[in-house]
């Protein structure tokens, strides 16, 4: 119990921070690859910090609301996560936390929020299958959809959970919205959609978008670290370092793909799911 | 015993009287007064055996036994007499196998047996007591005010409601008759009179009428009466195997029979086709897709508390003889893939009431597969769905109803700014969307134990079907929750012109809603987990501890903080949407090409030719007909080997 608390309490501090500064990171790497010098590492800080101090204002009454509750679930997701708390809990509090961020640009009533609005739906119908998968495969495995269960084990579940692995870490370039499959908005320059979902977002209520990016990438990864767990502190290390190399590759694809349409995200994601999840789980029910 | 008599023939009472009302006035009082009474007598019910468990009754049914059989045949040449004067040979021929052949197994094999408990109440049917009294009624309330509006379109037809609401009413009684008999042959009898409601429910706009008939609806009743006398086909043959081979006609004795070892897959099988025919599952889904076409409170009644929901409850019912068997596999497999393409369907519509149905299909697939699969959990979740299911899809059929008589369409497309038209509607759609699939609500939780169940049973088909299919389930329903959510522009406030009736049941629903989420551990703990427990011996290996639930209360409370302190309320200043600069400030045109004033139009992905109708359609038709085929040949190859 008392873990748990702390792993929370300090989720919620740490996870803005190493999220902030990955997100810094990132920039400079693709800056790197582009043969530009790019920004300090502090830089997505001082965006939020900025943000705050525009103007106030919005397109209808709204809107805030739904973004507020955004915000507020995706920290209770990965409140949940590091709490210790059941996979599939994590994931439908999540879907929800998308669903009020959907429903936010949508209220706006504007054409690019909107079309960024169903893109933004067509990516989460693409990755909730092999999202899905993931828990069942580690409930298979461990015989526990519980987080603090799984991180009780002694066996690493990356063996024989490796197509899974495969699966989660293809879904996750989606998740991270990064090129190519960066449909609904984009960190880049001006785009067709302009910001797409975020089009009509500004002052504050972008700034806790963005932070609540940060909090969801890190639990992302926080899912990442679960395949490397078998309590010895040798693959917590190499889980840490592992879950780094995960979004260094994310940013890799980002930057050596151009934007694909919307079938070949849907299309690869499920076929991602349906082979390597599927059959990944048909091998661990079978033993 | 006295409720339970009550609550099947005085609904038949009030059927009759309202057939005898002609005036307004009369009517609605009579309607509130009768809904009001099975509402409170159907709870009263539930408080009177809580106590107490399962209670049998044993009532002497020698001359209601009679006056059933009468009524069946004279039922039967109604059908006949329609199906002549419609031209309809298959509901002819169908009416001329079934009854003869159940009065004859009546008469001869079934006579001899005796049937020591024809009434039952258990928690199960106490669960759809409370759904058939409360959420039907609240419907027949709801069409006292929609059947007004109603009657002002088809002015031309004359006024029919006495018959509309005759039917609504016989339909309860029926219902009532279907989840209190432990009987199989007045199980039969009841389980007859439904498709008979329905039939004459979805053919209101076109039987009898003499100059202005909807060729459509008549169309559309017949194939809902030939498949569901299909499966009523099937409910014969498996009461006559019960009768002939196990010796009795109760339902609760097959169960024991079932749970002693012996195998009971031969009539279970044909039982469960009957269910899956009333359910509509596929390949006899479109019966329900075709149903739309009635006035909009028949599809609430259909869709949420009556018809399907017999169908699934039968399966349930079964559930403790299903699992790894020809029976249970054969269950599975039709409702997973029901399940799968109905979702898929989902997507690719437009028309409210076709989501709306095709999302009813999907649901109670799932509902078919649990049962299926058998297991505690499963059952826990199946019973589950049909709770939450009940009363959101009718909130939600209410609110399209009342939605498609002030704006002129059922099309969600023609719903952009319903949120600034007709904000309360709006927002109890909203309610009712969110609670389809959404993490808090009662779906989203019954829909999470199934998944563990199903990773329980080993089923990986099922995980296939289920974790694909909620991404679809997500997907369109929250493209039509953010249609709903989109503020257009300036809009005028339309929605005075609701009838008073038509608010207080979709008030009561979102109540009923919202309630049933915050207190369902409680549903869980004293209504379903003992009906498990006596109906499998244990409630063992239920998916969700306590924990869970109550951390879902817990977010449904505090959504509802934030809402009442966050919503609706800003101090910023409101400014026009993006444009790319060329907006006219009015958020709907820009100035375009030529310098021409442009309005903005938004429509949502269809995906046609990823999740196209009909495409769905034929792979699940095919592949359950094959199932269904398959499954029934083994086992009447196998009782035919074993003769």
């Amino acid at each position: 119990m008392l873990t748990a608390i702390i792993s929370v309490i300090a989720y919620l501090i740490l996870a803005p921070l190493i999220g902030g500064f990955l997100a810094g990171v990132d920039r400079i790497i693709t800056a790197r690859m582009q043969g530009r010098f790019g920004p300090p590492v502090l830089q997505p800080f001082y965006d939020v910090l900025k943000l705050r101090e525009k103007e106030n204002i919005t397109v209808n009454r709204v809107q805030d609301f739904y973004v507020i509750c955004f915000f507020i679930f995706v920290v209770v997701t990965g409140g949940f996560f590091f709490a210790g708390g059941s996979l599939l809990l994590v994931i439908f509090t999540l879907t929800l936390a998308s669903v009020f961020l959907i429903v936010a640009a949508f209220s706006s009533g504007s054409a690019y929020a909107q079309v960024g609005a169903e893109r933004e739906l067509l990516q989460m119908m693409a990755y909730e299958p092999m999202v899905l998968l993931t828990a069942v495969g580690f409930y298979a495995y461990t015989g526990s959809f519980r987080v603090d269960d799984i991180m009780q084990g002694s066996n690493m579940p990356l063996i024989p959970l490796v197509g899974i692995f495969v699966g989660y870490i293809f879904i996750l370039t989606i998740k991270f919205r990064k090129s190519p499959f960066d449909l609904s908005m984009s960190h880049h320059a001006h785009q067709e959609l302009v910001a797409g979902l975020k089009t009509e977002f500004s002052g504050r209520t972008l700034a806790l978008i963005e932070v609540a990016h940060w909090y969801e990438n890190i639990f992302l990864l926080g899912i990442v670290f679960l395949f490397f767990v078998n309590g010895t502190i040798l693959m917590t290390v190499i889980g840490i370092v592992v879950c780094l190399l995960a979004y260094f590759l994310e940013i890799c694809i980002d930057n050596s793909f151009a934007r694909m349409k919307w079938q070949v995200a849907l299309n690869s994601a499920w076929i991602a799911a349906l082979v390597l999840g599927g059959i990944n789980l048909f091998v661990i029910m079978i033993g | 015993m006295g409720t339970i008599i009550f609550l099947i023939v005085f609904p038949l009472i009030a059927a009759v009287a309202l057939l005898i009302l002609k005036n307004d006035g009369p009517r609605d009082i009579v309607v509130k007064v009768s809904a009001a009474l099975i509402a409170v007598a159907s709870i009263i019910l539930v408080v009177q055996y809580f106590g107490d468990g399962d209670r049998y009754f044993d009532v002497d049914g020698e001359v209601i036994g009679y006056l059933m059989m009468a009524m069946e045949i004279a039922l039967a040449i109604v059908i006949i007499w329609l199906g002549i004067k419609y031209k309809k040979i298959l509901a002819v021929v169908l009416a001329a196998i079934q009854t003869p052949l159940m009065v004859w197994f009546e008469l001869s094999t079934g006579h001899g047996i005796t049937v020591v408990n024809n009434l039952y109440v258990d928690r199960l049917s106490m669960i759809m007591v409370l759904i058939i009294g409360i959420i039907g009624t609240l419907i027949c309330v709801y069409g006292i005010g929609y059947m007004k509006d109603f009657q002002k379109h088809h002015q031309e037809a004359g006024d029919r409601r006495p018959w509309f609401f005759f039917l609504m009413f016989l339909f309860l009684s029926a219902m009532f008759g279907i989840v209190l008999s432990n009987n199989l042959v007045w199980l039969y009898f009841f389980w007859e009179i439904t498709t008979l409601c329905s039939f004459f429910l979805i053919g209101y706009n076109g039987l009898f009428h003499k100059k202005h008939e909807d060729k459509v609806a008549t169309r559309n009743a017949f194939r809902a009466l030939i498949m569901n006398l299909v499966g009523g086909l099937g409910l014969v043959i498996g009461i006559i195997i019960l009768g002939s081979y196990y010796g009795t006609l109760e339902l609760s004795t097959m169960l024991k029979i079932g749970s002693m070892g012996y195998s009971v897959a031969a009539p279970a099988i044909f039982l469960a086709f009957a269910g899956i025919t009333k359910a509509a599952q596929m390949p006899f889904n479109s019966w329900l897709l075709g149903a739309m076409v009635a006035p909009t409170p028949t599809s609430a009644l259909l869709h949420s508390s009556t018809m399907v929901k017999a169908g699934v409850f039968l399966i349930i019912k079964l559930a403790p003889v299903m699992g790894w068997n020809v029976a249970g596999i054969m269950v599975m497999m039709v409702g997973g893939i029901t399940f799968l393409m109905a979702s898929f369907n989902a997507i690719s519509q437009s028309n409210a009431k076709k989501v709306l149905a095709y999302s009813t299909v999907a649901n109670l697939g799932l509902i078919v597969a649990c049962a299926g699969v058998g297991s505690p959990g499963a059952v826990w979740a199946g019973i589950m769905l049909i709770i939450f299911h009940a009363v959101t899809k009718s909130l939600l059929f209410l609110c399209v109803g009342t939605a498609e008589h002030n704006i002129g369409s059922r099309d969600i497309e023609d719903m952009d700014g319903l949120f600034e038209r007709m904000p309360r509607l709006a927002m109890f759609m909203m309610i009712g969307i969110a609670g389809m699939f959404l993490a808090p609500m009662g779906m989203l939780i019954s829909k999470w134990d199934a998944m563990i169940a199903f990773v329980d049973s080993n089923n990986i088909i099922l995980i296939l079907i289920i974790c694909f299919g909620s991404a679809a389930t997500a997907f369109y329903w929250a493209k039509w929750l953010g249609k709903m959510s989109a503020i257009v522009a300036k809009e005028e406030n339309i929605q005075k012109s609701v009838h008073k009736e038509e608010w207080f049941s979709q008030g009561t629903h979102v109540v009923l809603v919202v309630l049933l989420c915050l207190c369902f551990p409680f549903v869980s703990s004293s209504m379903v987990v003992p009906y498990l427990e006596s109906g499998f011996g244990s409630a063992a290996g239920l998916g969700l501890t306590s924990y869970d639930l109550i951390i879902m209360c817990v977010m449904i409370g505090a959504l509802i903080l934030i809402f009442a302190f966050f919503f609706g309320r800003t101090n910023k200043r409101i400014v026009p949407v993006y444009m790319a600069g060329a907006g006219k400030g009015d958020n709907l045109t820009y100035v375009g090409s030529m310098q021409k004033d442009t309005q903005v139009v938004l429509r949502n992905w269809y995906m046609e030719s990823y999740f196209g109708e009909v495409k769905m359609n034929v792979i699940g038709v095919i592949t359950t007909s094959v199932a269904i085929v398959i499954s029934i040949g083994l086992v009447l190859g196998s009782m035919i080997g074993g003769m």
